[in-house]
């Protein structure tokens, strides 16, 4: 049985002066779920979530909160980790978790959340001396620092290696894990495919679809790929009976019927040696809405 | 309105200043050397306060040897005599201001050469002509000013004091929420119950505290060298530096309230600290300026801070005597918060 919604967006618009970032947003998030917003840099994610998160006055629409609009105690009851923010110079990991901690009523105890974000080693790091990855787990800590309901991640693995975004979306993981509603804002696919159960995919201000990661595939792009090297091509790209694109080296085909494009190629002689087929995914679906790519 | 969150900051910001070593450091070493520096200068009894070039002379000892300069004024003990092989050479220095008043000591007629722009040069030539009246000539009766004279450091330790209070509490408030603004640490402050009126309170009572402390070690220390004279009670000086102190930090507060460009905020508050150092009476006293100068220096708090401070340390002057000061001082401390509390913005 679907969960009540926990939040509820209707007709959002968030005006800067005279460029409008947001336009008329609507979506829900069920409680206990993870929601993404995906899109590329300047879509209207960060500004979105932000006017949720109540930290940008919105200019027009409602956000309920558990149905009701958002009131004093909703600042006690989420969690937000920012994009672009800093912490208070000189201080340990210790002292800073310390000082965020008598700023709420309610807070986690310190013990459990330092184990939960894995900062045992960092306590008495200063807060410039922590990599990307380490800041990010404090930053983490920090949202969760008041027991939140509802936690924002607003592009949390951005500037990441590998390992450390691994990292993250293992913290992320064992939150979801205990019930909470997460959103996310990202412009990864994987990102997104890994951590959320839902997606609105944004460009230029607006949702222009909206689902599970598999319903958006299926919906948009149920074929596959097959992706050569472009040298494998003897013959005229035109005479490829598929969508093609070129992506640096290679070539990209689309296709409903992996069986039938193969087959075609063959008869076309070109070199099928290189080949790699993939499926469909949300960069696809991105693709097929927008006519250019997630990272453009 | 929340204790524990205004406590929480203002121990976060206290961390911060005393172990960025840097900051730190410099906020007593500046009031210290500016201290030393003129106590250095201005100490000396015998201090030159005019510089005579004559020629012909190679030497210093060649200045009076066959000069027809009068005795007296070889032994001004406020004149410094700079020899000269040739004119040339001394009016040069003399159309520079380098020498107040050119002799030539060779000549009958007494000759000598002064600028007509420079101050110094019209007194430095009374000084001469006054040299050749006879000796036991009485123009006028002299007497000197009756109990202990207030020196001039003990006139203008405190105007230091407060000038690094000033500064200390202008960027040390004002521009470091700035940076905190654009760097997001505001935004992410924003994201819990903290209010703006927590907020600021926190900044100006850590600040306020960290002035008090550094006022305290660099007095004792100046004191261990200049042994200052305080004629009133010390609690009350510590309690007008303290509502000055207050007060400048509110205005560090509400200069910051809005701003997002460091650039910008640095030019504001070099535009509101500047007109203050001078026209406070920090360096030199305002006597005989212009009646207007006196009335725009009234509308700086720096201006009652210094002048109720020195009528205390120089004069002994009691509480009552410095009330109206401390009336400004309050007032506008309260009106500093209120609309830095009200204006504040947490966002870029």
């Amino acid at each position: 049985m679907l969960q009540d919604p926990i939040l509820e967006i209707i007709n959002l618009k968030k005006v800067f002066h005279k460029t409008e970032a947001v336009k008329d947003v609507s979506f829900s998030v069920r409680k206990g779920t993870c929601f993404g917003l995906l899109g590329p840099n300047g879509a209207g994610k960060t500004t979105t979530l932000e006017v949720i998160e109540d930290i940008l006055p919105k200019t027009s629409g409602r956000i309920l909160y558990r149905g009701q609009e958002r009131n004093s105690s909703f600042r006690e009851e989420i969690g937000i980790q920012f994009q672009h923010t800093s912490l208070l110079n000189f201080l340990s990991v210790k002292e800073t978790l310390q000082t965020f901690h008598k700023l709420f009523h309610n807070p986690v105890d310190l013990d459990e959340l330092i184990e939960r974000c894995d900062l045992q080693p960092l306590l008495n790091r200063m807060n410039n001396k922590l990599s990307g990855g380490q800041q990010q787990r404090l930053m983490v800590a920090l949202a969760l620092i008041n027991r939140p309901e509802l936690i924002f991640f607003d592009e949390p693995s951005t500037g990441l290696d590998p390992q450390a975004r691994r990292n993250l979306w293992a913290i992320i993981e064992r939150i979801k894990d205990e019930g909470k509603t997460l959103i996310l804002t990202t412009h990864s696919m994987e990102e997104a495919e890994f951590l959320c159960d839902e997606i609105a995919i944004m460009d230029g201000g607006t949702i222009i679809a909206q689902g599970s990661p598999n319903a958006l595939i299926s919906t948009y792009c149920n074929g596959s790929t097959i992706i050569l090297p472009r040298y494998a091509f003897g013959t005229d790209l035109n005479d490829i009976p598929f969508t093609w694109r070129i992506r640096e080296d290679t070539i990209e085909i689309d296709t409903d019927n992996i069986h039938a494009g193969l087959t075609r190629m063959l008869n076309l002689d070109i070199d099928l040696s290189k080949m790699l087929v993939r499926s469909g995914n949300l960069e696809d679906v991105f693709l097929h809405l927008t006519g250019k790519q997630l990272r453009d | 309105m929340s204790l524990k969150r205004i406590w929480a900051m203002f121990m976060a910001r206290n961390y911060e200043f005393f172990r960025d070593k840097a900051a730190f450091g410099w906020n007593f070493a500046f009031p210290f050397l500016i201290i030393v520096g003129f106590g250095v200068m201005f100490g000396k009894h015998d201090i030159k306060q005019f510089n005579i070039g004559v020629f012909p002379a190679d030497t210093p000892a060649a200045v009076f040897h066959d000069s027809t300069i009068p005795k007296s004024l070889e032994t001004n003990k406020r004149l410094q005599f700079l020899p000269f092989a040739h004119r040339s050479e001394g009016e040069m220095k003399l159309r520079h201001h380098k020498i107040d008043l050119l002799i030539d000591k060779t000549s009958s007629s007494h000759s000598y050469w002064i600028n007509d722009s420079s101050p110094n040069g019209y007194l430095a030539e009374q000084i001469y002509l006054a040299s050749f009246l006879p000796k036991d000539t009485q123009w006028a009766r002299k007497q000197v000013v009756p109990g202990e004279p207030v020196r001039y450091i003990d006139w203008f330790f405190p105007g230091v004091i407060a000038m690094n209070m000033m500064f200390s509490a202008l960027w040390g408030v004002g521009y470091v929420v700035v940076r905190y603004r654009k760097n997001g640490t505001l935004k992410r402050l924003k994201a819990t119950p903290l209010t703006a009126f927590e907020y600021v309170s926190a900044q100006m009572l850590s600040r306020i505290f960290l002035l008090m402390f550094t006022l305290t070690v660099v007095w004792i220390g100046s004191d261990l060298i200049f042994h200052f004279r305080v004629h009133g009670s010390y609690l009350l000086i510590f309690f007008l530096f303290f509502l000055g102190g207050l007060n400048l930090c509110g205005m560090g507060l509400v200069l910051a309230a809005r701003g997002t460009s460091e650039e910008f905020t640095s030019g504001v508050l070099n535009f509101i600290s500047w007109p203050m150092m001078f026209l406070s009476e920090v360096w030199f006293s305002l006597e005989g300026a212009p009646k207007w100068v006196h009335t725009v220096s009234e509308i700086f708090p720096l201006t009652h801070l210094l002048a109720a401070v020195r009528k205390v340390m120089n004069d002994g002057a009691t509480l009552t005597a410095v009330r109206t000061d401390i009336l400004f001082l309050i007032i506008t401390t309260i009106i500093f918060l209120i609309i830095a509390a009200l204006i504040f913005s947490w966002n870029d």
